[in-house]
């Protein structure tokens, strides 16, 4: 298990005082000039050496994403944005960060800022966080009053202001193309790529978007060196990484723990296991609702990061880990997640816009028991169509929990075949 | 439905419209991923695309029946219930079904983007999105029915077309649309005896792909108050006649005053050659009263460049600077107004208007109202004046109303003025442009239809100047100022305002009748072309007249359209190649004649008080009475 | 609240106005824009704190348009492709509950039936006879480690089950007011409710 003294979030939990001072006192803004003054392509390898990967849900290496921002302006400002709209079902994280640790993460986006070449940084903050965004917003006025933002922010002869912007209810906003449009005041449409948010992204300039929890951990990295880092978790799955484990287990809870933790270890010592234990467990979807379910065979020697989750054709995503004990109706559980995708579709792109409708019905036929075995191997055909058919990543979030049903569960799933027909012959013509 | 696999790329079909080109490229249109890709796309479409085509006005021509032929299913694997939505009330023109709108939000982008008048949008999200203007309104812009056109299924149809006709039952003829002077290339659409529709061709020097509003939409103007056969005037009273007839009046009439007491106007739609037909008899019988200005516009039309358009439409995607001068290019010209919009999307591009105010869908900059603008933008002092001398290549908008105005004269060559002082006349640019809305004047200036010498003038014609009057489809003079005694004779198609105080009628053809030539703004010479017969006894303008000049004895020397031709292209060489266009260079020494210090200061306003009535088609049309009824006062969206 | 009129008309108040400006001022110049959702979030507030009901009429859209100088649709695509602006009015307590998979494991459907009863809402988007509470279905909040969750308002009450949302939901329709936001047993955020493992007081990190 990772010592505390070896975690990044001390203050996880809010147990101890979030605001500035008491962020100091853990060693927030230590320095901070010291590491700027390293130079923009110091900390970019420091980052790449550290093995960061995105948190959101990605896992893009960190460093090699801001190396990608243009190394001199070509006469437009370049952009940080943070990317705080946690809306992936089961994951909580970011929210501990932002209201107890909100300093990390004023820090962290100066930082990144710096090596991007950035005066601006936006957090962009998921609507329904009203009470999060009121306390992030007091951080910033703190960390603007202590003179650690604005002009030569933090003693550091750079200047960096930081908005905050909050959402305002829409799932799709997550990805940081939609986050982009949506922070430009339009609908939160994702955008076609290329080109990519580093040659054009907020207002056509370039722009790099990160979680939270990637930014607010990288002073503690370049505080503590790379070398600390990527010495945690697995190779090239490094560091640590907040869980949330919510679903059927004793105590849900957030924790931080090492990449790589095997999946039973985080549940038995941190969540107080499974609810009637171990043995108990039917499934667990492991990282949000857009990651292939497993069930309990896979996850008895599961390790969770990245590279090990997506050996068995899930994935890490944002680390939540959505726990189903041996009373749920996992294929219900599923429906609810299709119903959700229907849900927060943009309605940009046709497979997504109406497929994700055609898939949640059928789920919810298939609950209902009233679906043919054609229908079931319709619907797992349907997923393929529509995942890798849209602009952005949605198609493949609302067909991967399907397809992981279908490949965890499938004996289950057929059980639920009935020879139901519905009213009309299938058979028409066209449309 | 545009996925294609790209080589070197991910492996998943990609979208080839989002997709920018880069060297090296391979691209695959057919293969099974690309196949597999578009066939489920072609699914999901069709899943809440109703099952209506035989009700529906789209059938024939609709881009998802076409794409389903290639990708579709024979049946349908879709159990669940469709989806249906409201159908909303878009005004006269558009109907909108949007149950089967497949949601790919051209007619948003239309709107906001070429038109310029964002009403349109995509509201709600995921399944529930709803094209529309959430709030319910009638669409404000001239140029609403190319959304129709853009529309890939049946959500967005034509109203007034709705359920008339099938597309393979119509027969199709390419013409010119002759309700502004732009000249737009549009497609005629008939059945039998009867017109349905009118559509726009591509022309991207003219009319890009779009048409305003009026153009497509009063062809239900053209089957009502026609003229269809000889009338006569007898106690007071319009009786019908016959040709013998009515050539037998006119024919005394005529002869029996002195040929300095005959005169002719010609209207607005007027083709050249019926024109040069009048114009020639008219000389054979030895009047010079004759004026293709019905609005009594007096100005120096000596030089062809006097009254082009002379930057060309296309040339106004190189101007950076523009001065509209009492004209509003929103509803004189829809398309090119359009086409200045697009210029100023494209940045680096500064408008400005000397006139009355009004809802135009880019910025203007007010330089001011009357022609003391003109005066300070000639003295330097207007800021505009700045812009204008920093351009590169400004332009002016001359509006042809202004030329109607009393100071016509002045403000044409005050104009002309300004061009020359703000460097519009170089050999690379001609930036001074006369926007005409009626379709025959630059035709008919062309050929010289304006008073002989010692020839009357329109105004002169007017109260007893001449004692026979004779009206080639002229509407849109004040009638009330003929003089009491004087006989007219009216040849045209429309029982409108000329028809109504004539004494003869001759019935002749609207433009979608006759194979006519005509002459845009810019002085591009097109074609239009016969898409139904005219009605009834009505008979082709130019052959009217060539009768007539035959029964009394002064046989025109032309028996064919072809023959009158080719006659008109020894007369006017600029008729001789055809499309025979070219740019002017803005190097001609001469100026117009006109005194520019007779400019009163009166508010240069635009001519037209409404869009969408403006000639005897559009006037006979209960579509554009519907619009009517709808805008005015037009409720316009200010530009976004 | 189906007597609830259209609002005719409608205009920043003070208190709005300028928090409408700190708003607008975050943004480059020209892209005033990205200020669309705050300035419809500062509409709702004002509409709940002037009149006791948080929504935006399309008079406030009109309005909003109008100050941030573009066309009208384009606020009311805003205003209906986020859900958190109410388009049609809502009661005085907004009740959202999520339901998403991890909230539904945790018992949602029994805080779903619990807000039924206590408020006598037959079915989600409905309003209480008596004005005060309108029942919401919401997709994940996002505080999955508390489920089940319910918003009101702005406040999240975590960690809840019938028997605490009814207690709740009678307080407020007494006329208590709302007590405050967290976790309804006492729990310290996010932590394990017993056998915390990690950040202990014992390894000298809590207070």
């Amino acid at each position: 298990m990772l010592n505390d003294s070896d975690r990044i979030y001390k203050n996880l939990y809010g147990q101890l005082d979030w605001r500035l001072q008491g962020a100091r006192a853990r060693g927030d803004w230590d320095g901070t000039a010291a590491i700027l003054a390293r130079g923009r392509d110091a900390i970019i390898e420091e980052v790449k050496a550290s093995g960061m990967r995105g948190r959101g849900g990605a896992g893009f290496p960190t460093g090699m994403k801001w190396s990608f921002m243009p190394k001199e302006s070509d006469g437009r400002p370049h952009y940080l944005v943070v990317n705080a709209d946690e809306s992936e079902p089961g994951t909580c994280k970011d929210r501990d960060i932002m209201r107890h640790e909100p300093q990390k993460l004023i820090e962290g986006s100066l930082i990144a800022g710096f090596a991007m070449g950035a005066h601006t940084g936006f957090i962009y903050i998921r609507g329904e966080y009203y009470n999060e965004a009121q306390r992030l917003q007091l951080a910033i006025d703190e960390a603007y009053a202590a003179g650690l933002l604005g002009k030569n922010a933090s003693g550091s002869g750079w200047d960096f202001d930081l908005i905050l912007h909050r959402g305002a209810g829409a799932y799709i906003c997550g990805e940081e193309s939609a986050l982009l449009e949506s922070l430009e005041g339009k609908k939160g449409m994702p955008r076609m790529k290329p080109p990519f948010p580093a040659a054009m992204g907020l207002y056509g300039c370039p722009t790099t978007v990160n979680n939270v929890e990637t930014i607010a951990g990288v002073p503690t990295i370049l505080r503590r060196g790379a070398a600390w880092f990527s010495a945690l978790g697995r190779p090239k799955n490094s560091g640590t990484k907040i869980f949330c484990i919510s679903g059927h287990v004793n105590n849900p809870c957030n924790v931080e723990e090492e990449m790589g933790v095997p999946l039973k270890d985080l549940i038995e010592k941190h969540a107080g296991g499974v609810r009637g234990g171990w043995d108990n467990l039917q499934a667990i979807i492991p990282g949000g609702a857009s990651m292939p379910i497993l069930n309990k065979e896979m996850c008895d020697t599961q390790l969770m990061d990245f590279d090990s989750l997506a050996a068995v054709k899930s994935g890490m995503g944002s680390g939540a880990i959505i726990v189903m004990d041996k009373s749920t109706d996992v294929v219900k559980a599923i429906w609810r997640l299709s119903k959700f995708f229907k849900h927060e579709s943009c309605g940009q792109c046709t497979p997504c816009r109406e497929g994700t409708g055609w898939m949640m019905r059928m789920m919810d036929r298939v609950v209902q028991g009233k679906a043919a075995l054609a229908d079931i191997h319709l619907l797992e055909q349907m997923t393929t169509q529509v995942a890798g058919h849209t602009i952005c990543a949605f198609g493949e979030a609302a067909s991967w929990p399907i397809q992981g049903m279908m490949r965890a569960f499938r004996p289950q799933v057929e059980a639920r075949a009935t020879d139901y027909r519905p009213l009309q012959p299938v058979a028409q013509a066209a449309e | 439905m545009c996925l294609v696999e790209i080589e070197k790329m991910p492996p998943r079909p990609q979208v080839a419209c989002g997709m920018p080109v880069s060297d090296g490229m391979v691209v695959h249109t057919d293969t099974e991923m690309v196949r597999k890709g578009r066939r489920g796309v072609m699914e999901f479409l069709l899943i809440n695309h109703p099952l209506d085509c035989p009700i529906c006005d789209q059938g024939g021509e609709c881009d998802l029946q076409d794409e389903a032929v290639s990708y579709g299913r024979d049946y349908s694997r879709y159990d669940e219930a469709k989806r249906a939505v409201a159908q909303p009330d878009w005004g006269p023109l558009v109907k909108a079904t949007m149950t089967r709108c497949i949601h790919c939000t051209r007619c948003v982008r239309f709107t906001a983007e070429v038109a310029g008048v964002a009403e349109l949008g995509a509201t709600f999200r995921g399944e529930s999105t709803q094209i529309g203007t959430y709030v319910q309104k009638a669409l404000s812009s001239e140029l609403s029915g190319n959304i129709i056109d853009l529309c890939p299924v049946g959500a967005l149809t034509s109203k007034p077309y709705a359920f008339t006709a099938r597309p393979w039952e119509l027969r199709k003829t390419d013409s010119i649309d002759v309700l502004d002077a732009v000249g737009a290339n549009i497609r005629v659409d008939a059945r039998g005896a009867e017109v349905l529709r009118i559509l726009p061709r591509i022309n991207d020097e003219v009319n890009e792909e779009w048409l305003g509003d009026k153009s497509r939409f009063s062809v239900d103007g053209l089957k009502r108050r026609r003229l269809d056969r000889p009338w006569l005037r007898e106690n007071g009273k319009l009786r019908p006649a016959s040709w013998d007839e009515v050539f037998e009046v006119i024919t005394a009439r005529m002869k029996s005053v002195a040929p300095g007491r005959l005169g002719a106007i010609a209207g607005d739609q007027c083709d050249v050659e019926s024109l040069l037909a009048l114009k020639q008899f008219f000389t054979a019988l030895g009047s010079p009263n004759i004026d293709c200005r019905q609005d009594g516009a007096v100005f120096d039309s000596s030089c062809r460049s006097f009254y082009l358009f002379n930057s060309t439409i296309a040339g106004i995607d190189e101007a950076d600077a523009l001065l509209i001068i009492g004209s509003n290019p929103r509803h004189e010209a829809p398309v090119l107004n359009a086409r200045i919009r697009k210029r100023w999307l494209a940045g680096g591009f500064t408008a400005g208007l000397i006139g009355m105010p009004n809802q135009l869908t880019y910025p203007v900059e007010q330089v001011g109202a009357g022609s003391g603008a003109i005066k300070a933008l000639l003295e330097g002092t207007a800021p505009f004046a700045n812009i204008l001398a920093a351009a590169k290549k400004p332009v002016i908008i001359l509006g042809a109303g202004m030329l109607a105005r009393p100071d016509g004269a002045a403000i044409h060559s005050a104009a002309w003025q300004l061009a020359l002082k703000y460097n519009m006349l170089n050999a690379e640019w001609h930036g001074f442009n006369v926007l005409h809305h009626a379709a025959a004047r630059v035709g008919a200036l062309d050929i010289g239809f304006v008073p002989g010498e010692a020839g009357k003038a329109t105004v002169q014609m007017l109260s007893g100047g001449v004692d026979v009057l004779w009206l080639q489809a002229a509407d849109e003079l004040d009638i009330a100022a003929i003089g009491k005694e004087t006989f007219v004779i009216y040849q045209g198609h429309h029982g409108d305002a000329g028809a109504a105080r004539a004494d003869v009628i001759l019935p002749g053809c609207a433009y979608t009748e006759k194979d006519g030539t005509y002459v845009n703004t810019e002085g591009r010479v097109q074609y239009s072309a016969m898409a139904v017969k005219p009605p009834g006894d009505a008979r082709e303008d130019w052959r009217i007249i060539r009768a007539l000049s035959a029964y009394m004895g002064y046989a025109l020397p032309y028996d064919t359209l072809s023959e009158l031709r080719a006659h008109l292209a020894v007369l006017y060489p600029i008729f001789s190649v055809e499309n025979g266009f070219h740019r002017f260079a803005g190097t001609s020494i001469t100026a117009p004649a006109g005194d520019m210090t007779a400019m009163d200061d009166a508010p240069l306003t635009a001519v037209f008080p409404n869009y969408y009535q403006t000639d005897s088609i559009s006037r006979a049309s209960p579509t554009m009475a519907a619009c009517i009824a709808a805008h005015v006062p037009a409720a316009a969206e200010a530009a976004e | 609240m189906s007597a609830q009129v259209e609002v005719q008309t409608f205009s920043f108040d003070s208190i709005s106005q300028e928090a409408v400006a700190k708003a607008v001022a975050l943004y480059p110049p020209g892209k005033q824009m990205s200020a669309v959702k705050a300035l419809l979030d500062i509409a709702q507030r004002q509409m709940a704190r002037l009149t006791g009901v948080a929504w935006v009429p399309q008079a406030a859209m009109d309005a909003i348009a109008r100050h941030l100088g573009v066309a009208p649709i384009r606020v009311y695509e805003n205003a209906t492709f986020y859900t958190m602006f109410n388009t049609k009015p809502v009661g005085k307590y907004h009740l959202q509950v999520c339901t998403t998979t991890p909230c539904w494991l945790r018992g949602s459907d029994d805080i779903v039936n619990a807000c039924r009863s206590a408020t006598g809402i037959a079915s989600f988007g409905q309003t209480s006879e008596d004005g005060l509470f309108t029942l919401t279905e919401v997709e994940c909040l996002g505080a999955c480690v508390n489920a089940p969750i319910l918003q009101i308002n702005d406040d999240y009450y975590e960690d809840l089950d019938a028997v605490r949302i009814e207690k709740l939901l009678d307080g407020l329709k007494t006329g208590g007011a709302l007590p405050p936001a967290g976790s309804t047993i006492g729990r310290q955020t996010s932590a394990p409710i017993a056998n915390q493992t990690t950040l202990l007081p014992a390894n000298g990190q809590a207070e």
